[in-house]
């Protein structure tokens, strides 16, 4: 149960960080936090104490294995995240380019 | 099987369009045309031989729960008509208004990818699978958003990306925690398994997921990336996020997990009344405040996707009938005064209403069309808008909802005076303006005829006779709980 609270604790420095920071580069570091926060949860879902891996293992499918399943999805959230940072990295220095500063409260053009 | 070529062909569309395409951008427009084209044809196709049935695609051989399932139900189909309809004149209105901007080709090859993601969404019968296509659909419009290449619209791009990227956050802990407690990941085995855990459980995925799909829809305490990113992207592509990427990412996610997975529990119906007329009252008022006509529009977004909401919320048939036949009208209206308002800028490099004036004579086309769609989005009779919104007023005076249905009611009055203020002064103003920047081409012209004729037309739709055979399967799928379980899994 610790580990689960633990995690949720990493998740909610994610959120804190992005509400809270004024540099983009920071927020972008938080999302990322709050992304491997997620990924970290759903793969302790998978574990099981003592359990092998499920690739590892010759003797049949009755033997203590840890479900690989969710190990697969996160891969796949992995690489999403991969794009999605590199996307939002891409942004940041081009509203760099454009505004001088990486402080959210000065790139504000638009409002209302 | 019709389902896998939704995904193929725009997929193989992309890939092909960035092959191919140099520095003209010829091929990219034909090869898009013909993958659009093709995709309405399937996706009409499909709408009239589902009816009340359901089609199951299992891929690669496997059997459900260990394969991905393509779902086809009424429900689906009618989204995908929706869908590719919309993107199909979305196509026709780029091909001229695209061409200001540097390598039109790039816009074209994401443009696939939207629609690959979109389609991708509504087909798919397996929720990890509905996250990847989520996260395709919003990379390609985070992209669209900044194609212009302006500070502002960086500025937008990057505010969408983050508020987009927390609640797909979100949305993935969701998936974790449904697969942790029902091992499964098909939508139709994680609703049987719910019924037999703790209900806890679902309530506690259910308001996880409601953050994460009502930030993806826009709702109202979820709504401060939309008037920015809307009113930032090109025309083309404000009228298909504002028209379809918030009903398919956010809307048609809702209504496929809060009814079909979660079997609508009375406590989120209430919270999406809530919400929804929050949405209809605050959306309107600061739609009033605006002068720019696109921030103006995408604030009338949030207002309809608020009685799209409050449809759905009172959750009786006919308040279900109006939410569906509102989510299909509010894709053509909106649509239209979002290429209306490009028409402006191209032709008057301006979109502040102050300094528009009386367009009649230099725009014909483009002032007609819009006030067709004006009448139609504030509710007056005969166009398509009118009928949806009554129909929700009168489900919520039959459900003894009364208070709602009075702010159903101001909430229209209130659009109809925000698009009486964009009539008065953006198209029928003191100034009379002669001569135009730009010409509007005829791609452009019949993008809007098209979206015009069909406000006039779509109230067919709501004729018994036509009503059976249209809308009547998509409600039935929504009001049938159970059913989706039994189509999908008991066969």
């Amino acid at each position: 149960m610790t580990v689960y609270i633990l995690c949720f604790a990493l998740l909610l420095v994610g959120i804190y960080g992005v509400l809270t920071k004024r540099d983009l580069i920071k927020i972008i570091l938080s999302l990322g936090i709050m992304g491997y926060a997620v990924n970290l949860m759903i793969i302790l879902f998978a574990y099981k104490k003592g359990a092998g891996f499920a690739i590892m293992l010759r003797d049949g499918i009755n033997t203590n294995m840890v479900d690989p399943l969710p190990q697969a999805l996160i891969l796949t959230s992995i690489v999403i995240e991969l794009g999605i940072t590199a996307m939002l990295v891409a942004l940041a220095i081009r509203l760099f380019q454009k505004y001088k500063t990486f402080d959210i409260t000065k790139i504000r053009r638009l409002s209302g | 099987m019709i389902l896998p070529f939704l995904i193929i062909i725009p997929l193989l569309a992309a890939f092909l369009i960035s092959l191919i395409s140099g520095e003209k951008d010829n091929w990219a427009i034909v090869l898009s045309i013909l993958a659009v084209i093709s995709l309405l044809a399937l996706a009409i196709f499909s709408f009239f031989t589902t009816g009340n049935k359901t089609f199951v695609y299992e891929m690669s051989g496997w059997k459900i729960p260990l394969t991905i399932c393509l779902v086809q139900d009424a429900l689906s189909s009618f989204m995908l008509v929706i869908v590719n309809l919309i993107a199909l004149t979305s196509l026709m209105f780029s091909v001229t208004y695209i061409r200001q901007h540097d390598s039109p080709w790039k816009y074209y090859a994401l443009f696939m990818l939207l629609i690959t993601g979109m389609n991708g969404v509504i087909a798919t019968g397996d929720i990890f699978n509905l996250y990847v296509f989520m996260e395709i659909a919003l990379f390609a419009a985070y992209a669209l958003v900044a194609f212009g290449g302006k500070a502002e619209e960086y500025e937008a791009s990057f505010k969408y990306a983050v508020m987009g990227s927390i609640s797909s956050t979100l949305i993935l802990l969701g998936v974790g925690i449904l697969y942790a407690s029902t091992s499964t990941l098909t939508m139709a085995n994680i609703a049987a398994e719910l019924q037999t855990k703790n209900p806890m459980v679902m309530y506690w995925v259910a308001a996880i997921f409601m953050a994460g799909f009502g930030l993806k829809s826009a709702i109202m305490p979820f709504h401060a990336w939309l008037p920015d990113a809307h009113s930032s992207a090109p025309a083309p592509i404000s009228s298909m996020l504002s028209g379809v990427l918030i009903k398919a990412l956010g809307i048609y996610a809702i209504i496929r997990i809060f009814y079909n997975i979660f079997g609508a529990p009375q406590i989120f119906l209430t919270i999406f009344m809530v919400l929804g007329s929050i949405s209809i009252i605050v959306a309107s008022y600061l739609a009033m405040g605006q002068w720019d006509l696109k921030r103006l529009l995408a604030y009338s977004s949030i207002s309809q996707i608020g009685f799209i909401l409050l449809g759905l919320g009172i959750g009786t048939k006919l308040a279900i009938l109006g939410a569906v036949f509102h989510i299909l009208n509010h894709a053509i209206f909106k649509s239209l005064l979002f290429y209306n308002a490009g028409a402006v800028e191209m032709a008057l490099g301006t979109r502040d209403l102050r300094k528009m004036g009386n367009l009649r004579g230099a725009m014909p086309v483009t002032s007609g069309t819009s006030m067709i769609a004006s009448l139609s989005v504030a509710g007056l009779p005969p166009f398509n808008g009118f009928f949806s919104k009554l129909i929700i007023i009168i489900a919520a005076v039959q459900s003894n909802n009364i208070i709602y249905a009075i702010i159903a009611v101001i909430g229209s009055l209130l659009t109809l005076a925000y698009f009486m203020k964009v009539q008065r002064y953006g198209f029928n103003g003191e100034n009379k303006i002669t001569e135009l920047n730009q010409s509007i081409s005829l791609g452009m012209k019949s993008a809007m005829i098209i979206l015009a004729v069909l406000c006039v037309v779509a109230s067919i739709l709501i004729i018994p006779g036509i009503r059976e055979v249209t809308l009547d399967p998509v409600v039935s799928v929504i009001m049938n709980k159970t059913a989706y379980i039994q189509s999908v899994i008991g066969r």
